[in-house]
């Protein structure tokens, strides 16, 4: 199947059930135990710093663990793949001093993801398995300064992550993603710059890939680590009229719960939701049972409050099969219909009355 | 879009003008020092006073306008206080503004763009904006330069909008035209029409670019006027008058310094409107011959100063009679030193002033929020006054008793929370030299009994507002007599009546009890009360009571009731077979935290917000009437100034809840189950049926909710919803404080306004139950006016009122929803809600389902209810008291004697 071929199938999938996206790359790649020297493979064993941690560089010294991961998340039943392409920009792998990798290895992870999903689809061709080129939110923010004492201050500008995450797209768009994924938003100038890079590829490309959108509320003030409510957030990213619209990380599905059907109900678009298993115990791991993550968003599933629902920090294969088990034959949330007025936003939402 | 007629002030949206370099000298004094911390101070002051938008603008050619555009936007950014507010990113340079862009994470407003340039660059930057994400101020401005007239402003507005919308793909509800003001009354004959060009190519571009906006800013037009700031605010004032009906929607306006319309000198005003409106060729000059008059340091202040030069006992009435408390202490101080003692201040000038008032007020002169008004300058005057008069007390132990009319208790009984009305009598009472006593809200019996002794009052009045207030006045009444009072006893509120107050509480105390219509009849029958010849005044009234009973007893043999099987046996025939009952599409409860007040501002319905302060007439034709219409618009005015700070310093929180369950009727029951297995019963409700005997020939149905609700075993699987709102979270400490500061009249307007909200609220709620959460009616497209109508399908009904009136009822619905713990309202013993601006109800679907009144029912049918409830049937009966056709009370009698 083409890219184009399981794109044309997906606005009438979405209008029939609601899709599953996977589950925790990060957590499934702990359970390996990787050491520094597999991380490094034989082609970076000389590289000057250390890279334990670095879990997209994996896509090219560990390809076999990450598209294992890829396919136990398609066996679980997950229509949507994510690829571990979460830090891989420029800003974000400054850190291990392999900025100039950025392109590759987007490219590899999606390639990847794509080699994985492309088996299942031969496996069963009615169902397109979807790979989402995933940009994440890098270690910097465009809004907040680092330095307490200078609050005007930045240590990153909408230009630098503009072009950062210009090459990220490309990278996974000729690995082969087939919609993009900007997640993980805290600060959402960080995500305004990256879908404006994503509109300009695209563009430039003269390609129309759905692109999904999903933001992080940090805890029960119910914003972004930036300061938004989750409505003026919508109105701040509604602009580039995504596939969809959703929250992931941070929260277990209890407490996401209210942001997600407040989105429900302002968003025109898809609604997506992957919620954390829980929130990390004493030990940074995550306490929740596939039953207990499947039994809340089945539940969101029946208020009609979403399209695509999966499992974000602590969420496994099985989490997943029990998510795609419990929403099976729930009917989709409908978009809101929304008037067309102008809406606004600072930290809170502005609209404008209409008359 | 449709063209409007009436004044929507509501929902113009106020741009703040003060972090602008070129508007603003001390802002720009401030950037250039590099003072950003206070230049911040500027931006916070101007969010907390309101501003929806602030413009940023750094224009300015000593500045790195680049740079001072990104460092303060950067700061705001760490500012929540700030930033809570979307920007305007203000610039003539596309590098400013882009370098803005950069720096909001939310979505801004660029202004502005235009044609100036060309097309090219147009589209190019346009496209730009829309990738950054921000809405856009499009400039009546092309290639031939700048658009003056009616007809170009129109022509470039249009294309720029054909380009956007067509081409770029811009959404029509981003783009704000700015058809640009220009200044008039500039000798030069050609500019004499630049404001009403504006005006009317504001009308024209709303209507030919829908869904677009129209802004501008102000101060151009009265450019000619510099240095005479209360001229300069005029023209503004009235310029906006008629340009935002025309569909002005946005503005640049610095709105503490905007005098209202109606407070413009007539003098002033009319020269003003005559050069705004081009309507004369001498305008200018007209308006130059006056101008210095009006002339002074400040904006406002001095526009109608001349009475600050009359006397002080003249100003001092001026003052009273206009509602101004901006000089009221230095003229009262005035007075007091000219006055032998504090004391006679009150006694003299302060009462004659009063006496001015309820005189106008007696006349129909003045209406009833100006008396208000005239109430908190004099409140402010005493309180002035009054450590003086304590120190003279101190002195030489005879600080003087101030002779007042007569002494009020004030009430509202218990049980009940309403307090509007009670207040407003009592300002007015107030103002005509009556001390007043106010007991506050729920008062028992006892409480109002032990008060009106401690304090020696003259007269008694209750206030009440539901229905089960009624029954508390009896009491009251009863209590009265027990006690051996003879006080004069008021009566007062929504739901009471002369005919009730006549049949139901006369009778039960020998002392004069009246009942009072509105506020305006209060201080005539107080005065009755206390004056020379209250024997003869009291003879009158206990005498009409008497003939209102007795006419009362004659009507009652009339009105014969059916039998509640017959009336059964009528109900109104559902075709249920061909009906399929929509599934909601959110079943379960849903509840709103923080409901958007902006949102429920423009839903408001007017009308009752008049009438709550005695001014009778629709909206909007009340603002333009030739008695009330002066009074109307300046109490308009002061709502629409209230309505923004609460919007925007967030005075009040609305919450509400909602939710459906699966129900069916079985009789004139409605069973809600707890599952669509239907099999488990949840709650059920209890509904009353009309019984009223029908003229022959006259077939109507006799109604009963449970009607418009799928029969068990009908097959139909119908659903149920109920709901609660308020807009009434933060309320009473707002008034509270209104009213330590002597200012009733916010307090009254806060709580009318509180109101307004909670209606607007559900009916706002209702829309979005039929299209969204249950969603029936999801294409349903209706204007504010033909939803006050209520042309749509399905009601809402709420417990204690006509369809459905056992308040009891409500016990069901606030369970059901969990209303306390979801949206923070209770209920008091009376079933009244607290907060008080707040509505609930039940919500049915079927397209036949209608409002209507349940009227009087007979015994059979209470007695029937009271059994379906658990009550007894004494129980039933005086919560159905206001609905009984049979006095259970005059039969118990009948009964005792026979059994004597």
């Amino acid at each position: 199947m083409t890219r184009a071929e399981r794109l044309a199938k997906l606005p009438e999938i979405a209008r029939e059930r609601i899709l599953v996206i996977d589950g925790a790359m990060g957590t499934m790649i702990q359970r390996h135990k990787l050491e520094e020297a597999d991380y490094r493979g034989e082609r970076f064993k000389d590289w000057p710093r250390d890279v334990k941690g670095n879990n997209d560089l994996l896509s090219l010294t560990q390809p076999h663990i990450i598209q294992e991961i890829h396919t136990q998340y398609l066996a679980a039943g997950a229509d949507i793949i994510e690829t571990n392409t979460f830090n891989s920009t420029s800003i974000s792998l400054e850190d291990y001093g392999m900025a100039e990798l950025a392109y590759e290895l987007n490219k590899a992870g999606a390639a990847l993801a794509r080699a994985a999903a492309d088996e299942a689809e031969a496996a069963d061709p009615s169902r397109p398995r979807y790979v989402a080129g995933a940009l994440g939110p890098t270690n910097r923010t465009a809004s907040i300064s680092p330095v307490v004492t200078d609050p005007g201050f930045r240590n990153v500008d909408f230009d630098e992550l503009r072009a950062a995450y210009a090459e990220q797209t490309r990278g996974l768009i000729d690995g082969g993603a087939d919609l993009l994924m900007v997640e993980t938003i805290f600060d959402t100038l960080n995500a305004k710059a990256a879908l404006f890079a994503v509109d300009e590829v695209l563009e430039e490309l003269g390609l129309a890939l759905p692109v999904l959108v999903s933001g992080t509320i940090t805890d029960r003030s119910g914003r972004t680590l930036s300061g938004q409510t989750t409505e003026a957030f919508w109105n701040s990213l509604r602009h580039v009229r995504p596939f969809s619209i959703g929250l992931n990380c941070a929260l277990g599905a209890d407490l996401m719960r209210p942001y997600v059907q407040e989105l429900a109900r302002v968003a025109d678009v898809y609604v997506s939701a992957y919620p954390n298993a829980g929130l990390p115990n004493e030990f940074g791991g995550y306490d929740e049972t596939p039953d207990q993550t499947a039994e809340h968003l089945r539940g969101w599933a029946q208020d009609g409050l979403v399209n695509i629902v999966g499992g974000c920090c602590g969420t496994t294969p099985p989490h997943i099969k029990a998510i795609a088990q419990a929403v099976k034959g729930i009917k989709p949330r409908k978009p809101a219909v929304v008037e067309p007025v102008m809406r606004l936003s600072g930290l809170e939402p502005f609209t404008m009355p209409a008359f | 879009m449709t063209e409007t007629t009436a004044p929507r002030t509501a929902t113009f949206v106020n741009i703040g003008e003060r972090t602008n370099v070129t508007g603003s000298a001390k802002f720009k004094k401030l950037v250039l020092e590099g003072r950003y911390e206070a230049a911040l101070d500027v931006a916070r002051d101007q969010v907390a006073n309101g501003a929806q938008v602030i413009d940023v603008n750094m224009d300015e050619a000593m500045l790195d306008s680049e740079a001072a555009m990104v460092r303060f936007l950067r700061l705001i950014a760490s500012e929540p206080d700030i930033a809570r507010v979307p920007v305007m990113i203000d610039s003539s340079k596309w590098s400013v503004i882009e370098a803005g862009l950069k720096n909001v994470q939310g979505k801004a407003i660029v202004n502005s763009i235009s044609l100036k340039e060309g097309e090219e660059p147009f589209i190019a930057q346009a496209r730009k904006i829309r990738r950054y994400g921000a809405a856009v101020v499009v400039m009546a401005f092309d290639e031939q330069g700048q658009a003056d007239t009616c007809a170009r402003k129109v022509e470039i507005c249009k294309r720029s909008y054909d380009i956007l919308v067509n081409r770029v793909g811009f959404p029509a509800e981003d783009i704000i035209f700015d058809p640009n003001v220009f200044a008039v009354a500039t000798g030069i004959e050609e500019h004499n029409n630049y404001a009403v060009d504006f005006i009317e190519a504001t009308r024209i571009i709303r209507r030919e670019c829908p869904g677009a906006h129209v802004s501008g800013g102000l101060s151009n037009v009265s450019f000619s006027f510099r240095g005479n700031n209360p001229v300069r605010a005029a023209m503004h004032s009235v310029f906006l008058y008629h340009a935002i009906p025309a569909g002005m929607d946005m503005g640049i306006v610095n709105a503490g310094e905007l005098p209202v319309y109606d407070e413009i000198p007539a003098e002033l005003r009319e020269r003003v409107e005559d050069v705004i409106l081009n309507r004369r060729p001498d305008a200018t000059d007209r308006l130059l011959e006056v101008a210095d008059k009006y002339k002074g340091g400040g904006a406002k202040k001095e526009l109608d100063l001349s009475w600050r030069r009359q006397e002080v006992k003249a100003r001092l009435t001026h003052a009273l009679v206009h509602g101004i408390d901006e000089y009221i202490d230095t003229d009262v101080e005035e007075a007091r030193q000219q006055a032998e003692r504090p004391l006679s201040v009150i006694e003299g000038p302060l009462m004659d002033g009063m006496n001015v008032v309820g005189d106008l007020f007696g006349a129909g002169k003045m209406f009833l929020p100006q008396v208000v008004k005239s109430a908190r300058v004099m409140k402010k005057a005493v309180a002035y006054l009054l450590p003086y008069i304590e120190e003279e007390k101190a002195a030489n132990g005879n600080g003087g008793q101030s002779q007042s009319a007569g002494k009020v208790l004030m009430a509202t009984v218990k049980g009940d929370v309403h307090d509007i009305g009670k207040n407003i009598v009592g300002v007015v009472l107030q103002c005509n030299n009556f001390e007043v006593v106010d007991l506050g809200v729920m008062v028992p019996t006892a409480r109002i009994l032990e008060e009106a002794k401690a304090h020696k009052v003259d007269i008694i009045g209750l206030s009440g507002l539901i229905t089960p207030s009624l029954d508390e006045m009896v009491f009251v009444a009863k209590e009265m007599e027990r006690t051996g009072l003879d006080l004069p006893l008021l009566i007062g509120g929504a739901t009471t009546s002369k005919v009730h107050t006549a049949v139901k509480i006369d009778p039960n105390y020998h002392g004069p009890i009246v009942h009072v219509i509105d506020a305006s009849r209060a201080v005539g029958v107080a005065q009755n009360l206390i004056g020379e010849n209250k024997a003869d005044y009291v003879a009158g009234i206990k005498a009409d009571y008497a003939r209102m009973r007795d006419a009362h007893a004659r009507n009652q043999v009339g009105r014969a009731r059916l039998p509640i099987a017959e009336a059964r046996a009528n109900h109104a025939k559902l075709d249920w077979a061909g009906y399929e009952a929509p599934t909601p599409l959110k079943p379960g409860v849903t509840i709103f935290e923080e409901y958007d007040l902006a949102e429920l501002a423009s839903r408001i319905d007017w009308k009752p917000f008049f009438q709550a302060w005695e001014l009778h007439g629709n909206f909007p034709a009340i603002l333009e009437d030739d008695k009330v219409g002066a009074p109307a618009r300046a109490l308009y005015n002061d709502a629409q100034a209230m309505l923004q700070r609460i919007i925007g310093e967030k005075w009040l929180t609305a919450k509400g809840v909602v939710g459906f369950w699966p129900a069916n009727s079985v009789g004139d029951d409605i069973e809600l189950y707890t599952g669509e297995d239907r099999g488990t019963v949840l709650e059920t409700l209890h509904m009353l049926r009309q019984q009223m005997a029908r003229e022959a020939g006259r077939d109507r149905a006799h109604q009963c909710l449970a009607d418009f609700v799928a029969p068990k075993g009908s097959g139909v699987a119908d659903w149920v919803g109920a709901f609660a709102v308020t807009a009434g979270h933060g309320l009473e400490e707002r008034a509270k404080a209104f009213e330590a500061a002597h200012d009733d009249y916010s307090a009254i307007l806060l709580k009318a306004l509180g109101d307004r909200l909670a209606e607007a609220f559900a009916e706002r709620l209702h829309e979005r139950v039929r299209k969204e959460l249950w969603g029936y009616a999801a294409g349903e497209d209706l204007s504010n006016e033909q939803l006050i109508a209520e042309e749509y399908r399905g009601i809402r009904p709420a417990p204690g009122y006509p369809a459905c009136p056992d308040h009891t009822e409500k016990a069901t619905l606030f369970r059901l929803l969990d209303v306390p713990a979801a949206a923070g309202i209770n209920l008091t013993e009376s079933f009244a809600m607290v907060p008080t601006a707040a509505v609930s109800g039940w919500y049915l679907a079927h397209p036949d389902a209608k409002y209507f009144g349940v009227g009087k029912v007979e015994r059979d049918q209470v007695a029937d209810y009271a059994r379906r409830k658990g009550l007894d049937l004494a129980t039933c009966e005086r919560w159905l008291a206001p609905n009984l056709n049979y006095d259970p009370d005059a039969e118990d009698r009948v009964a005792k004697v026979a059994a004597e």
